[in-house]
């Protein structure tokens, strides 16, 4: 892979990483990571979504006209996550119904269409497909490790296997209620992004 | 021509909806049946759950539910007199769009308009042939939508065995906790009814007073999905009335 397809690809990960530098899809990342199993699957959604709508975009970017040009955007997102609800459905019912509405919300993610809009409105297909698959690699590492602290510490399990034997189990461990809630994620968001800063301090803005 | 001419714009617009028009429609219907499958699937192992023959929180393979749901005979019966219809197929029942009847505005205490004639209730007998859990299945309206779930009720005709919410639209980690398995157990052994087969159990406001007369038949209110808890206290009372189950539940009784 050349350097330049490999910059787009790592740079959202962590120098330009979409919830913690840009501030976007945050809705999400509170409401899904209580748990690691839907956090997974809301990776794997948004992934498939922002990269294929990125190409998607990407493919017709020469054709679109500007005075509509938002709403085709939003009509190919639409239209994946259609299918990615769909799929969810067919394959993993239990998993779609404890994701509920975050599926479908995937389509308002500011991320999918900050990308769309951004990105592959102006460059390539190829350029487009690995940029959104940088950002939503760069929206999976924040939400699996908000949800791997969540899960642990306020389920004592992973994956729904029990690492800490909670009290009401007849164990030791005392869950953390406040991270089950969604505030919980408020803090480990505000920790992973003051930690992201003090190790990488050119991401600071200026006061 | 140029790139932002009127005809361009909305041949593009329909060249975009065609083709995702496309796509998501053939993906809906080739997984259809697969989601059907899973839906049916969901609603057994949900009989199963108000039943008390799995646990809550427990996940069961296709094959482990078509196994236990051999143990359950599915009866159909009349609302309105609360008899048994002896040759009515309950596969056939469920998709009978005649089945239907209007409920009077001053008995729709659970907001849902209409209900069907004849209602497939799930029962689980013991080694004698008596009754041992009946799975009632019951509806109403919520905060945002229309819960769809079972309940359970012990042989006694009194006492709660489980209930379960299968389908319904309430904001999750508020009114959705009503399918969390650490609140329904809040309902278990609680006496749905008194003696004279009156639905009593009533969710209330914060914790169940212990040392309360009533605490036999009250159940913790969930915080924040106060009307939520509402419309489960309107569905119990309207399908363990006189208008839902109650006529079933007297017959029953009686050793009909």
């Amino acid at each position: 892979m050349d350097s330049k397809l490999k910059k787009i690809l790592l740079e959202p990960i962590f120098n330009n990483n979409p919830v913690v530098i840009q501030v976007l899809g945050i809705c999400s990342a509170l409401a899904v990571t209580t748990r690691l199993q839907t956090a997974v699957t809301m990776c794997l959604a948004v992934t498939f979504v922002t990269a294929l709508s990125n190409v998607g975009v990407s493919l017709v970017r020469k054709i679109i006209p500007g005075s509509i040009r938002m709403i085709v955007e939003m009509t190919i997102i639409a239209a994946l996550v259609i299918m990615v609800d769909q799929f969810i459905k067919a394959f993993s019912y239990n998993l779609s119904k404890e994701l509920s509405v975050f599926v479908g919300l995937i389509i308002t993610n500011c991320i999918v269409m900050g990308r769309t809009e951004a990105f592959a409105i102006k460059n390539n297909v190829v350029e487009s497909a690995i940029d959104g698959l940088g950002n939503g690699l760069g929206y999976s590492v924040l939400l699996l490790v908000v949800a791997f602290v969540r899960e642990l510490f306020g389920f004592g399990t992973l994956f729904g296997y029990t690492v800490l034997s909670t009290v009401n189990q007849g164990g030791w461990y005392v869950p953390n209620g406040l991270l089950v809630l969604s505030p919980g994620a408020f803090f480990l968001i505000g920790f992973f992004i003051w930690g992201l800063k003090t190790w990488k301090s050119n991401l600071i803005t200026d006061e | 021509m140029e790139k932002d001419s009127i005809f361009k714009t909305f041949a593009v617009a329909l060249g975009v909806c065609v083709v995702c028009a496309i796509i998501v429609s053939v993906a809906a219907t080739v997984l259809k049946p697969l989601q059907e499958k899973n839906k049916l699937l969901d609603k057994q192992t949900n009989v199963l759950r108000a039943a008390g023959l799995v646990d809550m929180k427990a996940s069961v393979s296709a094959a482990e539910v078509a196994e236990l749901f051999k143990k359950i005979s599915p009866v159909v019966v009349d609302l309105a007199t609360g008899d048994i219809v002896k040759d009515a197929k309950p596969a056939q029942i469920e998709a009978d769009e005649s089945n239907t009847v209007a409920i009077p505005a001053n008995d729709d205490v659970a907001g849902i308009k209409s209900r069907p004639k004849q209602v497939v209730v799930y029962v689980v007998k013991d080694a004698s042939g008596k009754p041992e859990t009946i799975v009632l299945p019951v509806y109403g309206r919520g905060l945002w939508s229309t819960m769809k779930g079972f309940f359970g009720i012990k042989g006694d005709l009194q006492t709660v065995k489980n209930l379960t919410f299968y389908d319904h639209g309430e904001t999750p980690g508020l009114g959705g906790e009503i399918s969390n398995p650490v609140w329904v157990h809040h309902w278990n052994d609680k006496k749905a009814l008194d003696e004279r087969g009156n639905p009593v159990i009533t969710i209330i406001k914060g914790n169940v007073d212990p040392t309360s007369p009533q605490a036999d038949s009250q159940v913790d209110g969930i915080s924040g999905a106060t009307l939520t808890c509402r419309g489960v206290n309107h569905t119990m009372q309207y399908w363990l009335g006189d208008s839902g189950f109650g006529k079933y539940i007297k017959n029953l009784k009686e050793g009909k």
